[in-house]
């Protein structure tokens, strides 16, 4: 079943801060600890597409607003 | 984007496309961010002017695409006054942190919110200096280490930390405070609806409305992004409540 | 409509204010200049400008930053202690080329001083107050009349350069009562597209500030000021003369001790000595020019300068004289005003020797 939900998070304009990380409720996402963008940061990226539920927390405390969110649409 | 899906949120288009230039984690990016998605949901990215600090947010101007004045430190709620009181049917807000509005312009936040002053002050509290390296604030806390109290700051000699929300909530003028923070997203999206009643009552001319954010500095604090929440949740809110202060009188 | 009437200086600045079209006045009470804040809280309900008694003078000078950033035509008076308030906020708006009019009517100091009036800011006005290169535009009223039209011109030049400009006055002429003629009210509707009003659609957000992180742009930031302090240099001196054509010494002053200063080259005239009067009117662009002529004269044997202060102009003076003839001072500090004939007796004294 696709999911209801994915995000795209801006390599460059990601900080690495990871409170998306530990906000996300389904654990979809973690920062790629084996590159780092074009500011030497290691930014966050989606790891599991399949149970994201488009609940926007990731978005939300995102301060750089690196994060755009999708929803399936009904 | 994926076909079946549609987008249900992006960066506010009221956010210029310069990368912010805070430290990974910092809640003036997320505030920023906020105010911007507040002013484009209420459509008055044409009428809004906004006064910048001096501190890490000094290049407020560079994000927030709104017509804005740079303040001296301190002087942004004077500032803010002489720009509300020619346009009054705009929207000012002033921005600043804790020793732009809690020391070195103290007399003029005080005095803007005793006369009422019509605009919104959006004042980012995070008990620290960014800027010039880590030094104590007016509202650093007790036994809190920083580069000017390297031993934790002692009430004895500095005072105790001021409570902003607390003070400016007993003037009569003052319409809407309250505290909030950034520090999860139940939290975020209350802070966004703060600064949207914020800006709606200015928009009725109720009188001075005042948010405070519960702000962390990781690079001041030392820590990680992740280790400045749980310091916010431990240490910071027991002493900085979140809540309102005070609200208009329901009609 | 214009009209004569017999008005205090301060309340005249005040009634010349309004008729120029005064959008926002952010003051604070201080001696002995507390009448023009005074007037314009009588006239307010009259008329369309803000008002607004701030907290301190650190508070107005930055309303004033923000009204006039606003694009309001914008004005604050004080007193010598005040105008030390307002260093820093005058170094930003010179920066970030607000428009707008301050007035020092000046008093004894330094510090907190006494209320009689001197001419002791003169430093202050001119070389610049507040940190970094900048001038205010200073213009120098030595009557009522001037400080009616000093105030119309001030606000004139100050939008013309998108500049702070100045009227340098003194307790004496701010509370001294003489026949005005005051000119017709301005509809005043000006063009400033860079004010913050709004961003407009389609086009770039305003703003002002006064930070310049990278060097490079500090320093081009310095040259476009400079550029436009020159430019204000070569068409904004005013000065006047009095018996100079034929003078063998010249007395240079300003404000108060200019007025004290012609009732001496009359009498010194009528002792039989050849002097003149020279009067900068604007102090800041200084009319150095018009000094380094007269210097070249075979006729002129010396300069006094005559100041309520213990010798600021002098230097201006003797900067223009440039070693061409010598330069002498006179004043009297504290509050003390000199009488015409202690000003003729230093002029006797001088020549003798």
């Amino acid at each position: 079943m696709p999911a209801k939900g994915y995000v795209e998070i801006s390599v460059e304009g990601c900080k690495g801060c990871k409170l998306c990380v530990i906000n996300c409720p389904s654990d979809c996402l973690a920062l790629k600890t084996s590159e780092t963008n074009s500011y030497g940061l290691h930014y966050a990226y989606m790891t599991d597409e399949d149970n994201c539920i488009a609940c926007q927390n990731c978005a939300v405390i995102c301060p750089d607003a690196a994060i755009t969110v999708y929803k399936k649409a009904s | 984007m994926k076909e079946g899906y549609k987008l249900i949120y992006q960066k506010p288009k009221t956010l210029r496309e310069k990368r912010m230039h805070y430290c990974p984690g910092c809640f003036h990016a997320t505030t920023h961010k906020l105010m911007m998605e507040v002013v484009e949901e209420l459509g008055i990215q044409e009428k809004t002017i906004g006064v910048c600090p001096v501190g890490c947010s000094v290049f407020a101007y560079d994000y927030m695409d709104v017509d804005m004045q740079e303040a001296a430190h301190g002087r942004a709620a004077a500032v803010a006054t002489g720009i509300k009181r020619m346009h009054p049917n705009k929207i000012v807000f002033s921005y600043q942190g804790d020793g732009d509005l809690a020391a070195i312009g103290t007399a003029e936040t005080i005095h803007a919110c005793n006369r009422g002053e019509n605009f919104t002050f959006i004042f980012i509290n995070n008990g620290i200096y960014g800027m010039t390296g880590g030094q104590m604030a007016p509202t650093t806390l007790e036994g809190q280490k920083t580069t000017t109290s390297p031993y934790g700051r002692d009430p004895k000699k500095a005072g105790p930390p001021l409570k902003m929300c607390e003070i400016v909530s007993q003037f009569e003028a003052v319409a809407y405070v309250e505290r909030v923070s950034c520090n999860t997203p139940a939290n975020a999206r209350k802070a966004k609806r703060a600064i949207k009643k914020a800006f709606e009552y200015q928009i009725q001319g109720l009188g001075t409305t005042f948010i405070e954010v519960a702000s962390n500095c990781p690079s001041g604090w030392k820590c990680t992004p992740e280790e400045s929440l749980e310091w916010l949740k431990e240490k910071a809110f027991p002493y900085f409540p979140l809540g309102v202060f005070k609200k208009p009188e329901e009609v | 409509m214009s009209e004569i009437k017999l008005m205090k200086g301060n309340e005249a600045l005040a009634e010349a204010a309004i008729r120029a079209g005064l959008q926002g006045y952010f003051g604070y009470p201080i001696t002995p200049q507390s009448e023009v804040v005074e007037y314009l809280a009588r006239e307010e309900p009259k008329h369309n400008y803000v008002l607004l008694q701030a907290e301190s003078e650190l508070a107005a000078v930055n309303m004033m930053y923000g009204a006039g950033g606003a694009g309001a035509r914008v004005m604050t008076t004080t007193s010598s202690p005040g105008f030390s308030l307002m260093q820093e906020g005058i170094s930003y708006i010179a920066c970030a080329q607000i428009p707008c009019l301050f007035a020092n009517i000046v008093r004894g100091g330094p510090g907190l001083g006494t209320i009689q009036p001197s001419q002791s800011d003169y430093f202050q006005a001119t070389k610049g107050g507040g940190h970094g290169d900048y001038h205010l535009i200073v213009l120098a009223p030595n009557s009522v009349q001037e400080m009616v039209d000093h105030v119309y011109l001030g606000f004139e030049l100050a939008d013309k350069y998108r500049s702070p400009a100045m009227l340098l006055s003194d307790g004496a002429i701010g509370q001294m009562m003489e026949k005005v003629q005051l000119p017709d009210p301005i509809e005043y509707k000006p063009d400033k597209p860079w004010a913050t009003v709004g961003k407009k659609p389609g086009q770039e957000r305003n703003y002002l500030t006064s930070l310049y992180i990278q060097s490079e742009e500090m320093e081009e930031k310095n040259i476009e000021l400079q550029a436009k302090f020159k430019k204000i240099e070569e068409n904004e001196v005013r000065f006047e003369e009095y018996k100079t054509n034929d003078a063998e010494i010249i007395i240079v002053s300003f404000g108060l001790s200019s007025r004290i200063s012609k009732k001496s080259v009359d009498m010194a005239r009528e002792a039989g000595l050849k002097v003149g009067l020279f009067r900068p009117i604007t102090v800041w662009p200084f009319p150095a020019n018009k000094i380094a002529d007269i210097a070249t004269r075979k006729q002129v044997k010396f300069f006094i300068s005559v100041e309520m202060n213990a010798g600021q102009m002098v230097e201006d003076v003797k900067l223009a004289v440039n070693g061409k003839k010598p330069v002498y001072f006179y004043g009297r500090m504290g509050g003390i005003i000199p009488t015409p004939k202690e000003i003729l007796t230093a002029v006797q004294e001088r020549s003798r020797s």
